[in-house]
């Protein structure tokens, strides 16, 4: 028998659900709090009793308009690669700086999903982040950590 | 009334905010048209831009992307028949087959003035309700309150995802079990924090919205970019034809125009409802109108069959500004971010906003009419140019759209986990979308969130823990009934009707 991927999402929602109720009833309220007709977790409680519920319909009763989803003609390496290319975006950007690292990850992100106009590569990078930091830091104040740039004395 | 017009107008009027219109209409267009891109995405995009303005500034900003992305919409539509947001899908009906007989300049220009009728009538419609409805509002208390928002919620869920109603309640109670993450408000107990400093001060809703909407967009069409069903079909822009109507064309508008701006108002007002279906009865209502020689052209270039969608459409979206300004509840997804805008500008909206701050409320509900004449008079002319945005290689549009995410969220918190948790949640998102889970509902469930809980502890503690709050006043009944009406039908809808067949 096939389980459909929408009532797998559904028993991973279940599971979570669980698992967020057993972290509401964890949370610590205040001794003379714990009687109360409302604390810090009824809400919590009411919440993760309703994801259960929710989640179990929608594995038992049958689907009625089954989402169809071609799974080959799916692109996994470009959106995988650009997944990637964002965490190691977000790993660089407070080391390396605002301008480097936004600059190298658009250059690599054009080149990834396929772009090989290399003016219009460089154009819609380099100089674009410039101008756009120019934009936030010199004229609307917004203060943006850029350590390389520290460095090579442009920024101060 | 007369004095909050003024200062409406006052506010509106100074050029900082005649500029931010301006712009607003003009970015909503452009990202509006590009199919894939609503007016979610851009005003989530928006939002980092507007930290530094004034709130009024800011809303002002906001509320010209949204018409502007809707205009964008209904421009993609017609011309390569690829709607950019669901409600201009009805559009598309009879729009691209009026591009593809050469007329497609005609077309736009009928949008364009339906929508500027449309949006018109409805501004002056919410320019009357909008103030006797907060004077009405004022008489809802908590428990009342809590059933709106639960209705708000259920309308969303039953309306935004046709047939898929169990999965947009499960991402309600996701979106509100996302917004229990960080201190609790009355108590300060750290709640789903795992003592992690960075969730102490919950998940911000910049970072939710971004994620969820202008990142998961971005990776869903690229996911989905070798699907043969989306490949957009490409008509010459350079061909649009003339945009002035003849005597005939204009008077088809006029009759259509009045019904479907009323529909679309009442039907923006409802919660949940929103743009598309206002679109759509508008179509199903004006082919019932017509005489049978007008109906035979539904579908094949028919002026009413435009006109009326286009109308609705904008009519509305001023409609469903009213519950978000007079009660504090959004009814879409939409004013759900706008709403989540308002209160990073620490303004509560509800029924008291028109009193503390006129300007605000005024000058939102002005510069919508502002932003609909500039759409006219501006986008109108421009758009044989304005169109070839729809050119536009996504290779470099989709990192562009990724870069001012995390910039975005950057700008903000500073700190690298506030990026990898909106990766995290955009990656959810995106194999959610893919499997028909809608984004809509968990957003507004995102935002109610933290009200949702302060209404149901009020009514518990009120009611000494009893849950009878919830049928001791006729109007929390009326509520709680209208509820289980929605839910019920959509249960018999989803499986019994099914089992019959």
């Amino acid at each position: 028998m096939k389980i459909s991927p929408s009532k797998i999402i559904s028993l991973l929602f279940f599971i979570f659900s669980g698992f967020y109720l057993y972290t509401a009833y964890q949370i610590q309220v205040f001794t003379f709090d714990e009687n109360a007709a409302f604390n810090a977790k009824t809400f919590p409680i009411y919440l993760g009793y309703t994801g259960l519920i929710f989640s179990a319909l929608y594995i038992i009763l049958p689907e009625t308009r089954p989402s169809k989803v071609d799974l080959k003609v799916l692109d996994y390496k470009k959106t995988i690669t650009l997944v990637i290319l964002m965490v190691l975006y977000g790993l660089t950007i407070l080391r390396v700086g605002y301008f480097l690292s936004t600059s190298i990850f658009l250059v690599l992100s054009y080149i990834v999903l396929g772009e090989r106009k290399w003016l219009w590569i460089f154009l819609l990078s380099f100089p674009f982040v410039a101008i756009f930091m120019y934009l936030l830091h010199g004229l609307l104040n917004i203060y943006l950590r850029d350590p390389f740039l520290q460095y090579i004395g442009v920024m101060g | 009334m007369i004095e909050g017009i003024l200062i409406g107008l006052e506010t509106a009027f100074s050029l900082k905010n005649l500029m931010m219109v301006m712009i607003g209409c003009f970015a909503g267009t452009i990202i509006g048209m590009l199919p894939g891109l609503g007016p979610m995405t851009a005003i989530a995009l928006m939002i980092p831009i507007t930290y530094g303005f004034e709130p009024s500034t800011g809303l002002i900003l906001m509320a010209g992307v949204y018409y502007g992305a809707v205009f964008g919409g209904s421009t993609s539509s017609i011309l390569i028949n690829a709607p950019g947001i669901p409600g201009t899908v009805a559009t598309s009906f009879d729009g691209y087959p009026m591009a593809q007989q050469g007329k497609a300049g005609k077309a736009l220009a009928i949008a364009a003035y339906s929508s500027f009728a449309g949006g018109t009538i409805a501004a002056i419609f919410l320019l009357i309700a909008a103030p006797s409805l907060s004077k009405v509002s004022l008489a809802f208390r908590s428990p009342d309150y809590f059933g709106l928002m639960i209705l708000g919620l259920t309308a969303v869920s039953a309306f935004s995802a046709k047939g898929h109603f169990l999965k947009a309640m499960m991402m309600v109670v996701l979106g509100l079990m996302l917004a229990s993450v960080g201190q609790d408000t009355l108590s300060d107990i750290p709640r789903f924090t795992f003592q992690n400093m960075n969730l102490s001060d919950g998940i911000s809703f910049v970072l939710v919205v971004m994620a969820t909407f202008a990142m998961s967009e971005a990776l869903t069409i690229i996911f989905k970019a070798n699907d043969p069903t989306r490949v957009a079909k490409q008509i010459s822009l350079s061909q649009l034809g003339s945009i002035k109507l003849d005597k005939i064309e204009t008077k088809k508008m006029v009759t259509t125009i009045p019904r479907s701006s009323v529909l679309g108002f009442i039907i923006g007002v409802l919660p949940g409802a929103g743009s598309t279906i206002a679109s759509f009865l508008a179509y199903g209502m004006e082919r019932n109108f017509v005489n049978d020689e007008e109906k035979q052209k539904f579908g094949k270039g028919s002026v009413n069959g435009l006109a009326a969608p286009e109308t609705a459409n904008n009519a509305a979206c001023s409609g469903s500004f009213v519950p978000l300004l007079t009660l504090g509840i959004p009814g879409s997804g939409t004013t759900a971010v706008m709403l989540g805008a308002l209160l990073g500008f620490g303004i509560q909206p509800g029924p008291r906003l028109y009193q503390t701050n006129p300007e605000i409320f005024w000058s939102v509900i002005m510069s919508m009419y502002i932003g609909m004449v500039i759409l006219l008079i501006l986008n109108l002319p421009l758009i044989p140019y304005i169109a070839r945005v729809l050119a536009t290689p996504r290779t470099f549009l989709i990192p562009l759209i990724l870069f001012f995410s995390v910039t975005g969220i950057y700008l903000m918190s500073f700190n690298n986990f506030d990026i990898y948790m909106m990766i995290g949640i955009a990656v959810v998102a995106t194999i959610l979308r893919l499997y028909d889970f809608p984004m809509p509902p968990l957003i507004l469930a995102f935002v109610l969130g933290g009200l949702m809980e302060e209404n149901l502890r009020r009514s518990l503690l009120i009611s000494d823990g009893s849950w009878a709050f919830l049928w001791d006043r006729p109007l929390t009944l009326i509520i709680m009934m209208t509820i289980l009406f929605i839910i019920g039908w959509q249960i018999y809808k989803s499986f019994f009707k099914r089992i019959t067949t």
